[in-house]
């Protein structure tokens, strides 16, 4: 009978835990982003994910590189409307903090390089932009959909994911709260 | 009170300015197509999970680094319809289909009022006679409102 009592009480209560504890996994796992991505504080940021890609000369480069800058990394194609509208004000934007320490780095998710290189003129984009893949955006939780922007603090760990179009003033805001913080980011991601 | 003549004017020529500039990136936009013409996803996942039920073709016209990652399994991947090179690709592929083939299209690239590729493959497909096409209605992204809801997924090819 002690048994059925277990059954009863203990195992349930055990099982729920064991559901809820799976299911939180579940949900981390298939909402695409990993774990760390979603943490709130400083000790919860998870580093960016390195990569070594090429730029649109054809020329590697390593995100780990820029290692003690604020990266903002911004996933866009040249056919996504919102992306387009994002570009000038990051242009805007590196032209206003890059000596401070901001670098933009654009992941192009087109499929070849051609449109990218004639939208960078046409654009005068001033930060590097290197072709993404399927590797890369999986890196980064999925980005199956775009924009997508992550802000890395100097420490290199992610401290704001923005999916869809996010107003430049929230860039901006986020950006000097981690340009003034000396050696790891200051504010909790979205 | 009236407004001098040459202001009116420079009203008209930065009005038509804009409606020019404006109307062209508004044609493709995904909110253009007729309510009557989307699917759901949840309408599309219980088709493809009912057995009897007639299979769509399902395409996808977005991006091959967004397909590879994540697609809806048995899709194909035919290019960004939003391109001419992609649109003539898209054509190719369905002229030889019959006329009345089920076809659900979808892309997931961005918030539906900004994709760019569903409305130029779905004029496309109607300009070519078919019959019975459907959009899938994906209100932000693939991820969000495919992977995320956890419909069924493939990856890769």
């Amino acid at each position: 009978m002690a048994g059925l009592g277990i059954l009863k009480k203990g195992i349930p209560r055990g099982l729920a835990l064991i559901v809820v504890v799976a299911g939180l996994y579940f949900m981390a796992r298939h909402h695409g982003v990993p774990a760390g991505v979603r943490g709130t504080g400083t000790s919860e940021q998870p580093l960016a994910p390195d990569f070594s890609l090429p730029d649109l000369t054809g020329r590697k480069l390593d995100l780990s590189s820029y290692r003690g800058k604020v990266v903002l990394l911004d996933f866009w194609a040249t056919w996504c409307d919102p992306c387009r509208e994002e570009i000038p004000h990051f242009v805007e934007l590196q032209n206003e903090y890059g000596d401070q320490g901001l670098q933009i780095i654009g992941v192009s998710m087109d499929d070849g390089p051609e449109p990218v290189r004639d939208f960078y003129q046409r654009f005068k984009m001033n930060y590097p932009v290197v072709m993404g893949n399927a590797k890369t955006g999986e890196l980064y939780g999925g980005v199956l959909g775009l924009p997508i922007a992550f802000l890395i603090g100097r420490d290199g760990r992610i401290s704001a994911r923005h999916i869809g179009v996010a107003d430049v003033s929230v860039f901006e805001k986020e950006i000097v709260n981690l340009l003034r913080s000396r050696a790891g980011s200051s504010s909790p991601g979205s | 009170m009236t407004l001098p003549v040459k202001f009116c004017h420079l009203l008209l020529i930065v009005g038509t300015a804009a409606t020019t500039l404006t109307l062209p990136a508004l044609a493709y936009q995904a909110s253009l197509i007729p309510a009557s013409r989307l699917i759901n996803p949840d309408e599309l996942v219980k088709i493809l999970q009912t057995a009897k039920s007639e299979k769509p073709l399902t395409i996808q016209v977005g991006s091959h680094v967004l397909y590879t990652q994540a697609h809806i399994p048995g899709s194909e991947y035919i290019g960004p319809a939003s391109s001419e090179s992609g649109l003539q690709l898209f054509r190719k592929r369905m002229e030889p289909l019959p006329r009345n083939k089920f076809i659900v299209l979808y892309c997931g690239c961005c918030p539906w009022s900004h994709c760019p590729n569903l409305k130029p493959a779905a004029d496309a497909l109607h300009a070519m006679g078919f019959t019975n096409v459907k959009v899938l209605y994906i209100a932000n992204n693939f991820g969000a409102d495919w992977v995320d809801k956890g419909y069924p997924v493939a990856k890769g090819d």
